[in-house]
């Protein structure tokens, strides 16, 4: 089986979100990357790049006739293409804990990501890539939410082990990159007066699968470059 | 104990819902849940929806939020074909075009609602245009994309209709009904798209229900 083709900067988090599903079900793979190349540059070097993905976002990714794009759509394709004995993250088999896996997926797109990801643009993202300081109203409205979301997440998590139910899932897998970029902020002793979600999050962040995902720009797993 | 519903169907969320229902022929009750009076935040639904958002879904003991993960489970359970998950590529164009209405469509849609619909009808208020034209601009670049997919297939995910298509009609309900209806006029094939999602029997059926909900 030739290795299938994630196209985007490893750091990324939505390409984060792809490879670390990758790892977990242990497929061949290349990351095609270039430090800070959105996929509108990536285009220049190669026509084909912007048909991968029309909203010029990040990730693209190609298994032979396969091109898919939203981090989440493909993570799914992987997660059900490799699934084995050992690897089973959607749970599809079964009708139950499928809905779990789907509802926490949905949870996490759209109750934990939008009150998470603006303080890691704030704190990190945008200092960092673009030299604006934090907008502290932005950064404080945002803890206020996050807060409040995980007061439903300790209530979860303190009646199972995981989110969907006492196994691990894509649901979990899915907080990985924007929780890792999250714990990089001033803002990381939030999760302390959360004890189950300071729990989980440490059982998923020192999985295998998210060690090689440091995110760091010296990691490239695998990865060929173009122009 | 049978399926229940707790929301409005004016809802988009919960009009996504139960078109599915619709789709696959079970019976379930529909439970109002009194939003202007706060009933969404109080222990009973909270109980039921930890987010204090509708919809709400229970299945006997199963208790489920989250219109599109809900969409599944009934599409699924009633052995519909419009997920395609008995095939690896079909089923990863449904879901790519799913996420691509949640992160694009809706995203820009439920703003332009909000403004159009909620604050006049439900807030007395006046819309703030200035959000709803930066939404209606970022609804035409993803029209865009859409006429450039659909000129090539019939349905978004390929030539069969799936849960992608129908998860986008409780939005496109009330862009059809708002001002800013004639801002399809420029994409003759998302146009002629959603005119077939329409057409449908269980859309039909719960754009009434919509209908009478905001009455």
């Amino acid at each position: 089986m030739a290795p299938v083709k994630v196209f985007g900067p490893a750091r990324s988090t939505n390409v984060a979100r792809v490879l670390v599903c990758l790892e977990e079900v242990g497929a061949e793979y290349e990351v095609v990357s270039e430090p800070r190349a959105p996929c509108q540059k990536l285009a220049a070097a190669d026509d084909s790049i912007l048909i991968l993905q029309p909203f010029g976002q990040i990730p693209a990714f190609q298994d032979g006739d396969v091109v898919l794009f939203e981090s989440r759509a493909i993570a799914k394709y992987v997660l059900r293409k490799y699934k084995s004995a050992d690897a089973d993250l959607l749970r599809e088999g079964n009708l139950k804990e499928a809905a779990m896996v789907d509802v926490w997926t949905e949870v996490e797109a759209h109750q934990y990501n939008p009150a998470i990801s603006p303080i890691v643009y704030e704190c990190l993202v945008n200092p960092a890539m673009r030299g604006i300081p934090p907008n502290q109203k932005v950064v404080d409205e945002s803890l206020e939410k996050l807060k409040k979301v995980l007061d439903v997440y300790e209530a979860r998590l303190s009646k199972t082990k995981f989110l969907a139910g006492d196994f691990l899932s894509f649901a979990d897998l899915n907080h990985f990159p924007y929780t890792y970029y999250f714990m990089a902020t001033p803002h990381a002793a939030v999760f302390d007066s959360y004890p189950h979600v300071k729990a989980w999050w440490e059982s998923i962040v020192s999985r295998p699968s998210c060690l090689p995902r440091r995110l760091d720009a010296k990691h490239r797993v695998g990865s060929s470059e173009k122009g | 104990m049978g399926i229940k519903v707790y929301g409005p169907a004016a809802s988009t969320n919960v009009a996504r819902v139960l078109v599915c229902l619709e789709e696959v022929g079970v019976e379930y009750e529909l439970v109002p849940v009194d939003m202007p009076s706060g009933e969404h935040k109080r222990p009973e639904h909270l109980a039921r929806n930890p987010f204090g958002q509708v919809p709400a879904f229970q299945d006997g003991d199963l208790m489920l939020s989250e219109s599109r993960a809900i969409a599944k489970y009934i599409l699924r359970k009633g052995g519909s074909q419009l997920l395609r998950e008995c095939n690896l590529s079909e089923s990863a164009m449904v879901d790519v075009w799913l996420e691509v209405e949640a992160a694009q469509f809706s995203s820009a849609m439920s703003p332009i609602i909000f403004q159009c619909f909620v604050i006049p009808v439900v807030m007395g208020g006046k819309p703030d245009m200035k959000v709803v034209e930066e939404n209606l601009e970022k609804l035409k670049k993803a029209l865009e994309v859409y006429e450039a997919r659909l000129s090539k297939f019939k349905y978004l995910a390929g030539e069969f209709v799936s849960l992608a298509d129908i998860s986008h009609f409780p939005t496109a309900h009330y862009l059809l009904g708002s001002p800013h209806a004639s801002a399809i006029d420029a994409y003759p094939h998302v146009k002629a798209w959603i005119a077939d999602i329409m057409a449908r029997p269980s859309v039909k059926k719960v754009r009434e229900l919509m209908k009478m909900a905001s009455a």
